[in-house]
């Protein structure tokens, strides 16, 4: 360790007057390499032990919040420049394919995979395209943990919190976790106690009960196509 | 919410007479008939309530709005504050009406919110939310003209909320029709934000908002808290 910090460190430590015997250094700097390391190896421990589902989502959280407040332009609603965000700090974060899988419910089953691969595409940016307005709302907050509840040791855990501003009543928000390895994914998320994944259940059943899911498939496209063509306007 | 139990009651008899038509979920029987109260309330906002509402964000300074806002908030505080006493919260009660007191005399009648700064939020209930927490269920979803998406239980505490109104004490008819009206432009002005996203968001807008509102109702019922349900469909499987 040669950076000068670490120098003046352990010379306050070990100020050569106390320490001018050569074996009493020697046991006492043995003991100090001794601390460093265990500092080292707790500093990685989260690599290797579960992290906990809260800790999860405030730390995805802040890192989102402080983005997006660094970055004007994400809150005016730059389309590409949300979309990556979005890409960035959020879908590595979401099982989007369960969360696809739960909304559109049984007909799921017989979907091919060609269909599958254009409902998760389709449905991830009705969902990116729709509330990426409101991130412009999201520059003056923080996020807050409520307690968990439940077994945080559990594979799926729910995780409650809200986000606080300067001004008006904060903003609650949920999310549905799974154990992901060490991780978690989210594959569901609530604003105010209204999940994603129910409310699009209705709606993708009644659509696929009518039309089929081909005809969901096009209404989604429509949907997004009327979007994009609103917000280039 | 000016002559609101003629109405009601015409729903109810309509609905009444319409039959159950088929085809509707277990929570919406009377989805035909929804349809259209939607259809209309919709045509109604976009040729007039939506307008002035933009038109009133558009012309009337933030500061007022929020001076506007705050005032009927602050007129509400006490009748939130005896749903909670009967939800069995008094302390939260408690802090509605010392809301009430605190805003009304150190803010000129509520012209600002002192006691959200001190401390004291404001809280969401309404006699609906108390129906719920005495186990009241919902009931079938209803769509009420002019005041939109609600529920049996839920419009029976806006007849409720209506009748222990503040608004209908005042003696003068144009005074209290000017405020009510007041009061309708300023509640829909700060909803215009999740237009667009209904917009946006919705591949059929009646289904999004009955779904979403009977969620956030049951979220509101249990104060962010809801009992985490299983899922009633099972999860499709690979």
């Amino acid at each position: 360790m040669p950076d000068p910090a670490w120098r003046s460190l352990s010379q306050s430590f070990l100020p050569a007057r106390c320490i001018s015997a050569g074996p009493i250094r020697r046991i006492l700097l043995a003991c100090l390499w001794t601390m460093a390391l265990s500092l080292v190896w707790v500093a990685n421990a989260p690599l290797h032990a579960q992290t906990a589902p809260d800790k999860f989502i405030e730390t995805v959280s802040n890192r989102a919040l402080e983005r997006i407040r660094n970055d004007p332009a994400i809150a005016a609603g730059n389309t590409a420049r949300v979309l990556r965000f979005v890409d960035e700090e959020i879908m590595p974060h979401v099982n989007f394919e369960r969360m696809t899988a739960l909304a559109v419910g049984r007909a799921w089953r017989e979907a091919s995979p060609e269909q599958r691969r254009e409902l998760i595409e389709q449905f991830r940016l009705l969902l990116v395209r729709t509330y990426s307005g409101a991130l412009s709302q999201a520059t003056d907050k923080t996020v807050r943990m409520r307690p968990l509840r439940g077994d945080a040791g559990a594979a799926e855990v729910l995780v409650r919190s809200e986000l606080v501003g300067a001004r008006g009543d904060p903003i609650q928000m949920d999310y549905r976790l799974e154990r992901a390895g060490q991780d978690w994914k989210i594959y569901d998320v609530n604003v105010l106690g209204i999940w994603i994944v129910q409310t699009y259940r209705d709606q993708f059943a009644q659509e696929a009960s009518a039309k089929g899911l081909d005809g969901l498939i096009s209404s989604l496209k429509e949907r997004n196509r009327q979007a994009a063509a609103s917000s280039s306007r | 919410m000016i002559r609101l139990r003629p109405l009601l009651l015409a729903v109810v008899l309509a609905a009444g007479s319409s039959g159950f038509a088929q085809g509707a979920t277990a929570r919406d029987p009377l989805e035909p008939l929804n349809r259209s109260v939607f259809a209309f309330n919709d045509a109604l906002d976009r040729g007039l309530l939506r307008p002035i509402a933009q038109h009133y964000v558009r012309w009337v300074h933030p500061g007022i709005r929020q001076i506007v806002g705050n005032v009927f908030s602050n007129l509400s505080d006490p009748w939130v504050g005896v749903n909670n006493l009967l939800q069995g919260k008094p302390v939260q009660a408690l802090g509605d009406f010392a809301r009430f007191g605190i805003n009304t005399v150190f803010c000129l009648g509520g012209l600002g919110d002192l006691a959200s700064e001190l401390g004291l939020p404001r809280h969401n209930e309404d006699f609906g939310q108390t129906l719920g927490v005495w186990g009241v269920p919902s009931g079938p979803y209803l769509v009420l003209p002019l005041l939109g998406p609600s529920s049996f239980r839920d419009a029976t505490g806006v007849v409720a909320g209506s009748l222990a109104d503040p608004v209908r004490r005042i003696e003068s008819e144009g005074e209290r029709t000017a405020v009510a009206l007041t009061r309708v432009v300023d509640a829909r002005a700060s909803l215009l934000p999740l237009d667009r996203l209904i917009e946006g968001a919705a591949l059929d807008r009646y289904t999004f908002v009955r779904n979403a509102y009977l969620q956030r109702r049951l979220n509101l019922v249990y104060d962010g808290d809801p009992p985490d349900e299983p899922d009633s469909d099972p999860e499709p499987k690979e």
